[in-house]
């Protein structure tokens, strides 16, 4: 069998992957917080809330309904998404002209409303929630074993993370969503519903984090507090690539899983902790983030 | 010399606190209301005079007490030496924590000290000297400077509240300074301050260092008060819970955040008494867990007051106030 640094090399692809698992997690959610932050101005911490969200209702669905993974994969992102209309439309549009802090206040006091409220029904024990038949067992790749759930996360991530760059950078809706981050008065003056647009950018960043949620919720354990370490750990992420670049973000949060999953390999004790390191040295180094600019 | 007009208000709240342990009130309780409205204090000088959201204060809480536990405790320090302990720690914390921090702004600011702050608390969560889960048991509260046998609460009682007092004269003292000044000018335009020459990054830190110094006492206080140090200190849900002490009394006010303090310690601790209650009148079940899910309530008052209460009931108050005032005044002339 083929070595490197000691250890198997199987193994150490096993924790590749792994870490670009997680890695898809961060790239969606942080690709979310950066498209809201362009347009809305607001740090949305509800973000791991509304991906907790996500997978319960994903999990709820199965077990109340009957409803497959599949099916559950469009409609608790679309439920999730509406339900973020909902709190843009109430409460966050009346804190545009405030100080930013004030959007980052209100989604923390959100997350720990959301929070609560499963927390009273689920408690913290993590929910049960099956691999979707058809994408059971592992398949031998001839260097590695790779168990097919897995790769089908990086996948569904990728395919989404590049259309939503696809969107927003080549198309004609993706350039007034440009224009309207760059100076939303005047796009407004040409006649774009501004406000329409910042309400549905809102409903599809917090519907990419429930997408994530649902992928997330057959191998990460289902449960109400599931969402609250992962933001912290996607505002390092954010922190670091800066929020001016799409690919900046997608890239960015997939290097930092990988990173994280070499580093469980090599040295677990600093697993959890590796990702803020790297934003202390980022910080030092180059201040306004890997992708950003300095505002 | 004349004394300013709220310090009669002061001197008024110190006399009732003076007289708490007499007229029956449960000593530890309001010692660790004070020791959460130090911590409050502290985080103010901060959102409230500099306008730095930080959401990291629970690292200087929680690593003030881990040190000041592990001082008195292992080490066997006297108990003021264990208290400057803490302080120092919180101190070092803030210096580290704030040099990376202020070199973001804004809303990247609130982030990296949320960050920076969670790294800590993994370190705690790792790191044997803090016991862990089950935290750090069974402080020694000692003597104070070798004669004041401080097992008693009463004593305790009055030792803290000289900490607390000493403390809030210090910021009062800070804000009203040229220091502080400066501080009010950074948070209104620092754009401006820095065309006026003053070095805002430096001011902005020592700021940072001197906030961290005494959310440091705090913890190394409620510590001696408690006995013991744990993990829900430094967890972020504490940085939250500072937050929204200061947001409920009102930022940038003095007495603010120790009315919020005072509220949300209350509130966190008869929370479940409340739900009981609710459930037999009502009938509905559900009440019944609600002391299991005090963030529903805690979250509920941080919504309502961003959306409707933004300048806190202290702030309201004052508003209310001068409001009333100037219609006088009107009227008068």
């Amino acid at each position: 069998m083929t070595e490197l640094f000691g250890l198997p090399l199987s193994a150490l692809l096993s924790q590749l992957l792994l870490g670009l698992v997680n890695g898809s997690f961060y790239a969606i959610l942080s690709l979310g917080l950066a498209v809201i932050f362009g347009l809305l101005n607001v740090i949305n911490f509800a973000h791991g809330a509304l991906y907790m969200m996500g997978a319960i209702f994903a999990w709820m669905g199965l077990t109340y309904f009957g409803i497959n993974y599949w099916v559950m994969l469009v409609i608790a992102p679309l439920l999730v998404g509406l339900f973020g209309v909902i709190i843009e439309r109430l409460l966050l549009r009346h804190l545009y002209k405030l100080d930013h802090l004030y959007g980052l206040l209100l989604t923390f006091g959100l997350t720990l409303l959301i929070e609560g409220f499963f927390r009273s029904f689920y408690g913290v024990s993590g929910l049960p929630y099956q691999v979707p038949e058809a994408l059971q067992g592992a398949t031998n790749l001839g260097f590695m074993i790779m168990p097919n759930y897995r790769g089908w996360v990086v996948v569904a991530s990728l395919v989404v993370c590049l259309g939503t760059w696809y969107v927003i950078e080549r198309t004609k809706l993706g350039a007034l969503l440009r224009a309207g981050t760059e100076n939303a008065k005047l796009t407004e003056a040409f006649g774009v519903n501004v406000p329409l647009m910042v309400t549905l950018t809102y409903g599809f960043g917090v519907a990419l984090a429930a997408f994530a949620g649902v992928l997330a919720a057959p191998i990460l354990q289902v449960q109400p507090l599931m969402g609250s370490n992962l933001i912290i750990v996607v505002f390092a992420v954010v922190v670091i690539g800066g929020m001016g670049s799409i690919l900046g973000s997608i890239v960015t949060g997939l290097g930092l899983g990988v990173i994280e999953g070499f580093t469980k390999v090599f040295y677990p004790e600093a697993s959890s902790t590796v990702v803020f390191v790297i934003m202390a040295i980022v910080l030092l180094l180059r201040p306004a983030g890997l992708f950003g600019k300095e505002r | 010399m004349k004394l300013p007009r709220e310090f009669i208000v002061y001197g008024v709240l110190l006399f009732i606190t003076l007289l708490l342990p007499l007229l029956g009130a449960y000593p530890v309780f309001v010692m660790k209301v004070m020791c959460y409205a130090l911590f409050a204090c502290a985080f103010n000088l901060l959102i409230g005079f500099t306008g730095l959201l930080s959401f990291g204060h629970a690292a200087f809480l929680g690593g003030a007490a881990y040190a000041a536990g592990h001082a008195l405790k292992v080490w066997g320090l006297p108990t003021e030496l264990g208290l400057l302990f803490g302080v120092v720690a919180g101190a070092l914390l803030g210096l580290i924590m704030g040099a990376l921090a202020i070199r973001r702004s804004g809303i990247y600011f609130s982030m990296i000290t949320l960050a920076l702050a969670q790294m800590l608390y993994f370190f705690f969560l790792q790191a044997t000297f803090t016991g862990g889960e089950d935290g750090l048991q069974s402080v020694p509260r000692g003597k104070l400077l070798g004669f004041v046998n401080l097992e008693n609460d009463v004593t305790l009682y009055y030792v803290v509240l000289a900490i607390f007092v000493v403390s809030f004269l210090l910021i009062y003292r800070t804000v009203h300074s040229p220091f502080g000044q400066v501080l009010k000018a950074i948070r209104e335009n620092e754009a401006r301050a820095t065309s006026l020459g003053y070095d805002t990054a430096r001011f902005k830190l020592l700021a940072f260092v001197l906030s961290a110094a005494l959310a440091g006492l705090a913890g190394a206080t409620k510590t001696l008060v408690l006995g013991f140090a744990t993990l829900t200190d430094a967890h972020w849900s504490t940085s939250g819970l500072v937050i929204l002490m200061v947001l409920v009394g009102g930022m940038g006010t003095m007495l603010g955040p120790i009315l919020g303090a005072f509220i949300v310690v209350a509130l966190e601790n008869k929370v479940g008494d409340i739900g009981m209650f609710l459930g037999r009148t009502t009938g509905i079940e559900w009440f019944n867990g609600l002391g299991e899910a005090v963030t529903i309530v805690i979250g509920l008052i941080f919504v309502i007051c961003v959306m409707a209460f933004r300048r806190g009931l202290v702030g309201e108050l004052g508003a209310w106030w001068s409001h009333r005032r100037s219609a006088r005044a009107g009227a008068a002339s």
